[in-house]
This record gives structure tokens, C-alpha cells and sequence, in this order.
């Protein structure tokens, strides 16, 4: 992970002394609330139905368990004792006071944490694959240049009142798994035929009312001209995104009203007279930020240790945790581990504060001290030694974070919805609770393999349920929640938005048209192995129509 | 449940509450015609025309030192005279997420 | 309105002139832009300092031809959320190189003062008179910033590379403000 220099600590630490006069001017009536409002954004605060929501970044998902330590303080001392884990790799609170925010603030702080922009119409939460620096196929860590990036943009003086809020994701390899097509903007590094190492760079995407999947306006940028490349980018939709309507301010209205080329054109336009410029990235630079990044001095370990088959053959719980929740790493020897946060009827990506702090022991003792956070909403540890999963996973178990659910129908992504948040229409949590009830037994979830389920509370679609193989979107009809249902969405490199596959189902009737929709795919799947998505694929939406709509 | 972020027309079709959120925690709280805002629904914070909305409204809307974003909520007039919020978003605003919380506080 | 240059509240020596009367000789004007490029032959021959106010929703590129003849532009804040006027700015200092003033107008708040000054702008017309008072302290809240920008600090990524040994990235912690 990225040790804070001290440019950093200052940084923040007058980022704070900064907010900290804000409040106070806010509290004494000088500010009024629409002068406040853009101000408490840019430090990640919302103020939802019930109270103030503090928004902390957790950049490209990566956590010390200093700060993982932190955070479960900050949720006992003030909050009510957990945090909700979000679609963008960052940490909410939801039950925040104005007067307090400072102090919580600056104990962040203190260990290198933050809310700034998390919110506003500025450049959010730089997102990587929750894997990287560990996945087998990347071809190098996507986290040092979202590191770089996060820097420039972070308190930038030309980029903090754009149209809209901007949001910008980082991959390395070539399955996607941080959803980079959804985002404003994606930056992928891959190597040409040449062998040459550069960016992929799409613009363009977003979900919500209008969902767009990014374009590839630049197949192969230079390194050294990332920065130049994203301020052209910034500088564009500053200028000349939309500002009269909100639904049309996102960049992907842009780039869809010029066309990517035309818009392509416009950043190059900018792009040349700026990249031999200021923001040309020496390599010393480069190098300067890639050496604070920590990583572990891993043991020289073999590949499948006795005590590993063992364990598998021994206990058959065991065995099941490991072919769900663990992954290759890429050195030898050791392994990643995803942790469900989707228990049976709870909340899809809440952990408390206990968790918080056992988990914190556990990554210290099996994981170099570090923790990621993935925007399934689920945790990992990311640098486990494979003769260790046994025993971490007992340890795993009595915290509750052993779920064999992964990737499977109960590992839900959702948004908090009308429990929580001041923008829903209908509620998610229960939604997803009831769904996870239905299909508790494990062999049944197996049985059905991946299954994505996505639900947003409302057309923002922080849920991303577009890209859901089945997505629910709650709506309002006559004071009563309804729910869209649609199927075959994706959100990796074949990234392809859902289709709606008829009218909306009252509140009580999502579950059972899931069970529905479960139950049409083991009739129509042509092999056992067969997955979800790909009989989607294969047979359309019209049989799971048929099947969901004739009782109803 | 869409949020009611515009009131341009003040149609009364029962008793109504002027609510917004503290802004010292952004609690919800609903505005009393003395000038106050409590957290507790009852008694005088319950309008039932028109003309006494506007007006608390607008009074409402001035106070942006104590509380944030008011507008008119409706109430459902209940067997017995009590009053209940009136649609599901009230209903959750006044009694919190209708689901379990994920840990008691901790000592 | 309190005009801010240099951290103090002054005069403003401009005025500002609509699109129809006439133009006041030998004083320093603030013409609107339609109207510049109207006349800008005669204008520009004119005894006394031009300024130009251009709206933000128009390419500042537009006015580049013409700078060399200009003693000061007035870009504009509808709203203070709207920030186009930012990369017009910098476009105007760092890529077109003008050196006149550079005012802020509109919705100019004291939590704008730091984005302003990186931004190139040199001149506010500040809309509370308590934030005028409040200039120089609310410019001058951050004493690190992450990127390059028209004010010409140095970014953090550059005081890494060029560290010496009395300017250290430890030093920093340790050195008064």
C-alpha cells in the first residue's frame, strides 16, 4: 500500500484545519446551507434522511489495518458501531453529527484517511481492481498510477466545480474486474504487439438515468503522458459539459452528443499543447511515488502445501471456502481470499466494528497487514501464505466472515435505498435480505453457480444494477415500491447493459421472481456448467419473460 | 418517495407537517408555528389548510441556521385522531430504517 | 462589492460599460465581449487601459488574438458551482501567456480564494464584504499542493524529485509555517 510522505500528511492535516472553519462557519450562520452544501460535499458529507453520512475514501480499495483499526473506532466512537461498505471501494457512516465531523476528521486524518471529494462534482475515489498488485495476470500494480492520478486531481484548482461528478477507474490486465466501462473515464494498461506498455483510455461511461458504456478514445498512451492526458480529458468536459440540465451534465452525454471522435478530437487538440508540458511525467517522479508503495517481503513458499491438501480432504467446509472464496496470487506459494460481507438477511456490504477489528488481527497475522476492499462490497486479504488458509479460515468462520457465497445468487450488490438515503424511491436492503433468505442453502446456490445480482433504490443506480446479470431497479407507483427487473447485464470486459424484460413487480414479488428467473435458467441451461449469463445469452430474455410474467 | 425537493402548488388534502433536517445532526425534525422544531409529531406542528402550510413553510425556509431543506409532508389522519407520517419515505424519516441494524452499540 | 487585489480590499480604477453607451475617454473600461469584438479595431487604439469581461460559456480562445492589447479580462462565476471560468483562466495564463489582470467576478465566495488564486486569477470582486477581510488568510490555507497550475507553485511531486538536503519531504513535517 501508498505511505503517506509528508506532502501528504500536510496536505490533509490543512484539509481539516480548512473544514474545520467551514463548520464552524456553517454553525454560526455565516455560511448558509447553499454556500455550505458544495463545500461539505467536497469532503465527502451528505446529509440523508436521518442524519449526516460521512463518506471516506479507500483508495483503489486498499487498506492498512491501522486504518481498518481506525475506522471501527470511528464507527463505535461516532457512529453506531459499523460501516456499509460501497459499490466504489469506499466506506460509509451513516449516522454522523456536523460538530463532530472536524474531530472524526482529523483522527482520520492521522492515519492517512479521508473524505475529500467522495462526493461533489469533482473527480472521486480512483478505483482499481480490488486484486491488483497481487492478481497473476495484471502486468504491473494499476495502483501507482491511480496513485498518481489521485494526486493531480486532488484539490485541483480548475477541476473542483465541473458539471458533474467524475468518476475514474484503473485496471491492468485484461479481464475487468473493476467494471472500468462504467466509469467516466478508464484507464487500462496493457502492452501492444510491440511489446510497448501504455494506457488504454475510454471516456464515456456511466450508469443512471442514461447509461452509456465508455468508448476507447486512445488505444496506447504513453505512461509519461498520463497526466497531461486526463487534465485534456478534465479540461473538455469542464468546459463544455453540459451545466442547464443535471441528468445531462456526465461526460457520456457529452461524448455521445459530439461522438467519441469528435470528442477524441477536442482532447487531442488540448493534449498536444500540454503534454511536453508541466504535467510530462519524469521518471523519476514515477518512481518517487512507486517507492512508498509497500509490499510484503513474501516467504520463498511452494505451490499446494501438504497442509493445504490435508485440510481439503479433512474437512469438507473447508474444502468448499477455498474453491469459492480464494484465488491465485501471483507469487507462489500464497493466495487471495475474498470475504462475503452478504451473511443470510443482512445487509449487503455492513461490517461492524468488531469484524472491523478481528479482521484487523487476522490480516496482521495472515496478511501483511493489509486489507482490500472490492466494489462487490466484499473484503479480501489480499497476501495469504496457502499453508495458512486452513487456520484463517476457522478464524474467518467465528467472526462470520466465511460465507461460501461468493460470486453466487445471495452475494448481492446493493445500494442502502430508502432505509438510508434521501435520493431512493423504494427500498433494497429488505429486497436483498428476503433474496438471500430464499436461497440460504448453499448447495442451491452452488447448484445455480455465478449469479450477479445488482438493485439500486433508484434510477442514480449507485447499485449498478444495468450491469446486474439481473438488475432491480425500485420505483415509485402510486406511493408503493415497484421494481424493474432486467437480465443479461455485464460488468467486465464484455461489459453490456441489461434488458428490461417487462412491467414492474410490487415489493412483495421480487423474491419470488428471482426464484422465477433461478428456476427458468435450470430448465433452459444446455449443460450443468453452463453459467447464468451465458444461457441469458444464448436463449434471450423472452423465455425468463414468459416464466416471470405468466402468473403475473 | 420521490423526494419532494419541489413544492411550487400547496395542495392540502389532509393534515400536513413542515419537516426539514437539524442542522446540527440531521435529525428530522417538523416545525412548531412559535418558530421552534421539535423531533416529536403532534400537537401544534399539524397544519390543516393551505395558507397555514405556506406560511410555516416559508417562515421554515428562513431558518436555515437550525435546519435544513423544509418542505410540507404529508400526515394520515389515523381512527381516533392521532396522526401517522403519511407516506412510506415519512414513515421511514420519523422510525428509522425498517431493517436491523448490524450491531447493537457497544460498551 | 469589495474589489480584492494584492490582500487588500482597493478601488477599483475600471468601469464597467454596457453594450450601448458611450465609452468614456482616458479612464481604464471593462467593455462586454460582443461588444469588443464589434469594435475591438477602434477600441484597441484607444487612449486609456481596455478590459474585456467574457462569459463563460464561450471559448476564451476566441479572445486569444487580441491580449496583447488588453490591460485586463473579467471572467465570470454565474454561480460559484459553475467552473468553467477555472480552465479559461488557466488557458488564459498558460497557454495564451497573459499577463494582464486577471479579474474573478460573480458569485466569488472566500471558499473559492485558494482555486482562484492556483487558477491565475489576480483581481476579486468579492461578493460578502466579511470575506474580503478574510483574504490573505483564506489564501494562504495550504502550503502543499498536488499539481502544477498558473500560480506557478511547485507541486508536491516536483519537491520530491528536487529535495535537497535542507528541503527534505521530513523537513517539512518539522518546519515552521
Amino acid at each position: 500500500m501508498y505511505i503517506y510522505d509528508a506532502f501528504d500528511r500536510r496536505l490533509l492535516a490543512e484539509r481539516v484545519v480548512d473544514f474545520r472553519d467551514q463548520v464552524s462557519r456553517r454553525l454560526s450562520g455565516e455560511l448558509s446551507e447553499e454556500e455550505f452544501k458544495p463545500l461539505r460535499l467536497m469532503n465527502g458529507v451528505y446529509l440523508q434522511l436521518h442524519a449526516y453520512m460521512l463518506r471516506i475514501a479507500i483508495p483503489y480499495g486498499t487498506l492498512s489495518t491501522l486504518q481498518l483499526r481506525k475506522l471501527a473506532e470511528i464507527a463505535r466512537k461516532y457512529d453506531r458501531g459499523y460501516g456499509h461498505f460501497t459499490t466504489r471501494q469506499n466506506i460509509q457512516f451513516h449516522w454522523i453529527k456536523l460538530a463532530e465531523l472536524p474531530d472524526a476528521m482529523a483522527e482520520l486524518a492521522a492515519v492517512g484517511m479521508h473524505g475529500m471529494q467522495t462526493s461533489g462534482n469533482n473527480v472521486r475515489n480512483i478505483t482499481t481492481d480490488q486484486w491488483a498488485g497481487v492478481a497473476p495476470d495484471e502486468i504491473e500494480d494499476p495502483r501507482i498510477w491511480a496513485e498518481l492520478i489521485r494526486q493531480h486531481v486532488t484539490l485541483h484548482p480548475e477541476f473542483s466545480f465541473m458539471p458533474r461528478k467524475f468518476k475514474i477507474a484503473v485496471g491492468a490486465s485484461h479481464h475487468d474486474r473493476a467494471a472500468l466501462r462504467i466509469h467516466d473515464m478508464a484507464l487500462r494498461l496493457h502492452r501492444n504487439a510491440a511489446g510497448e506498455a501504455g494506457f488504454e483510455v475510454m471516456v464515456g461511461g456511466g450508469l443512471g438515468r442514461t447509461p452509456y458504456l465508455a468508448q476507447t478514445i486512445k488505444p496506447l498512451l504513453p505512461k509519461r503522458d498520463v497526466l497531461s492526458y486526463v487534465e485534456a480529458v478534465l479540461r473538455t468536459y469542464n468546459q463544455f459539459g453540459r451545466r442547464d440540465n443535471i441528468w445531462k451534465a456526465r461526460i457520456k452525454i457529452l461524448v455521445h452528443d459530439l461522438g467519441a471522435e469528435a470528442f477524441a478530437k477536442e482532447v487531442e487538440a488540448e493534449w498536444q499543447s500540454i503534454r511536453d508540458g508541466a504535467l510530462a511525467l519524469e521518471p523519476a517522479m514515477v518512481a518517487d511515488i512507486a517507492g512508498r508503495f509497500r509490499y510484503p517481503n513474501y516467504a520463498t513458499l511452494d505451490d499446494g502445501p501438504p497442509e493445504l491438501a490435508a485440510a481439503r480432504r479433512g474437512d469438507r467446509a473447508f474444502d468448499v471456502w477455498l474453491s469459492n472464496c480464494v484465488t491465485n496470487h501471483k507469487m507462489l506459494g500464497y493466495a487471495i481470499a475474498t470475504l462475503s460481507l452478504k451473511p443470510e438477511g443482512g445487509t449487503p456490504g455492513d461490517c461492524t466494528a468488531a469484524q472491523m477489528d478481528k479482521l484487523a488481527d487476522l490480516a496482521d497475522r495472515y496478511s501483511f497487514g493489509e486489507v482490500r476492499v472490492g466494489h462487490e462490497q466484499n473484503l479480501a486479504l489480499p497476501h495469504v501464505a496457502q499453508r495458512d488458509l486452513p487456520a484463517l479460515w476457522r478464524e474467518l468462520g467465528a467472526i462470520g466472515l466465511a460465507r461460501t457465497n461468493v460470486n453466487l445468487v445471495s452475494d448481492i450488490i446493493s445500494c442502502p435505498g430508502l432505509d438510508y438515503c434521501s435520493l431512493a424511491n423504494a427500498r433494497s436492503i429488505p429486497i436483498a435480505q428476503e433474496i438471500t433468505r430464499r436461497f440460504h442453502d448453499l448447495d442451491r446456490q452452488r447448484n445455480l453457480g455465478r449469479l450477479h445480482i445488482n438493485i439500486s433504490g433508484c434510477i442514480n443506480a449507485c447499485g449498478h444494477h444495468h450491469v446486474g446479470h439481473i438488475g432491480i431497479l425500485g420505483v415509485e407507483k402510486n406511493g408503493e415500491e415497484f421494481y424493474q427487473i432486467t437480465l443479461g447485464g455485464k460488468a467486465d470486459e464484455n461489459a453490456t447493459l441489461g434488458t428490461l424484460i417487462g412491467p414492474a413487480v410490487p415489493y412483495a414479488q421480487v423474491a419470488d421472481v428471482v426464484e422465477d428467473i433461478a428456476a427458468a435458467y435450470l430448465d433452459l441451461r444446455d449443460k450443468p456448467n453452463e453459467l447464468f449469463i451465458d444461457t441469458v445469452k444464448r436463449v434471450g430474455i423472452e423465455p425468463f419473460r414468459e416464466r416471470v410474467y405468466a402468473a403475473r | 418517495m420521490t423526494s419532494p425537493l419541489d413544492q411550487k402548488k400547496i395542495k392540502i388534502a389532509g393534515p400536513v407537517v413542515v419537516t426539514a433536517n437539524r442542522v446540527g445532526d440531521g435529525a428530522v425534525v417538523y416545525r412548531s408555528p412559535d418558530g421552534g422544531w421539535t423531533t416529536e409529531l403532534g400537537g401544534e406542528a399539524i397544519v390543516i389548510d393551505a395558507d397555514s402550510a405556506r406560511v410555516l413553510a416559508e417562515a421554515a425556509a428562513g431558518d436555515d441556521l437550525h435546519a435544513i431543506g423544509p418542505y410540507i409532508a404529508p400526515l394520515k389522519l389515523l381512527p381516533g385522531g392521532n396522526v401517522r407520517p403519511g407516506n412510506l419515505r415519512e414513515l421511514i424519516r420519523r422510525g428509522g430504517p425498517t431493517i436491523e441494524l448490524p450491531a447493537p452499540l457497544e460498551s | 462589492m469589495p474589489l480584492v487585489e494584492n490582500g487588500q480590499i482597493v478601488q477599483d480604477r475600471y468601469t464597467y460599460v454596457g453594450d450601448e453607451e458611450p465609452i468614456p475617454e482616458r479612464v481604464p473600461v471593462i467593455v462586454p465581449a460582443q461588444r469588443f469584438l464589434a469594435e475591438a479595431d477602434a477600441l484597441i487604439r484607444r487612449d486609456g487601459s481596455l478590459g474585456v469581461g467574457w462569459p463563460n460559456d464561450r471559448r476564451i480562445g476566441e479572445l486569444a488574438p487580441w491580449l496583447g492589447h488588453l490591460a485586463l479580462v473579467a471572467l465570470k462565476f454565474p454561480k460559484f458551482r459553475d467552473g468553467r471560468a477555472y480552465s479559461q483562466a488557466r488557458l488564459l495564463r498558460e497557454t495564451y501567456r497573459f499577463r494582464g489582470t486577471l479579474r474573478a467576478t460573480g458569485d466569488v465566495l472566500r471558499d473559492q480564494f485558494h482555486f482562484l488564486i492556483r487558477a491565475g486569477f489576480d483581481s476579486f470582486e468579492v461578493k460578502k464584504p466579511a470575506d474580503a477581510h478574510a483574504f490573505a488568510e483564506a489564501a494562504n490555507r495550504y502550503s502543499v499542493v498536488y499539481q502544477p497550475s498558473a500560480d506557478g507553485r511547485t507541486p508536491a511531486l516536483r519537491r520530491r524529485v528536487t529535495a535537497t538536503a535542507t528541503e527534505s519531504a521530513d523537513a517539512i513535517d518539522t518546519a515552521k509555517r
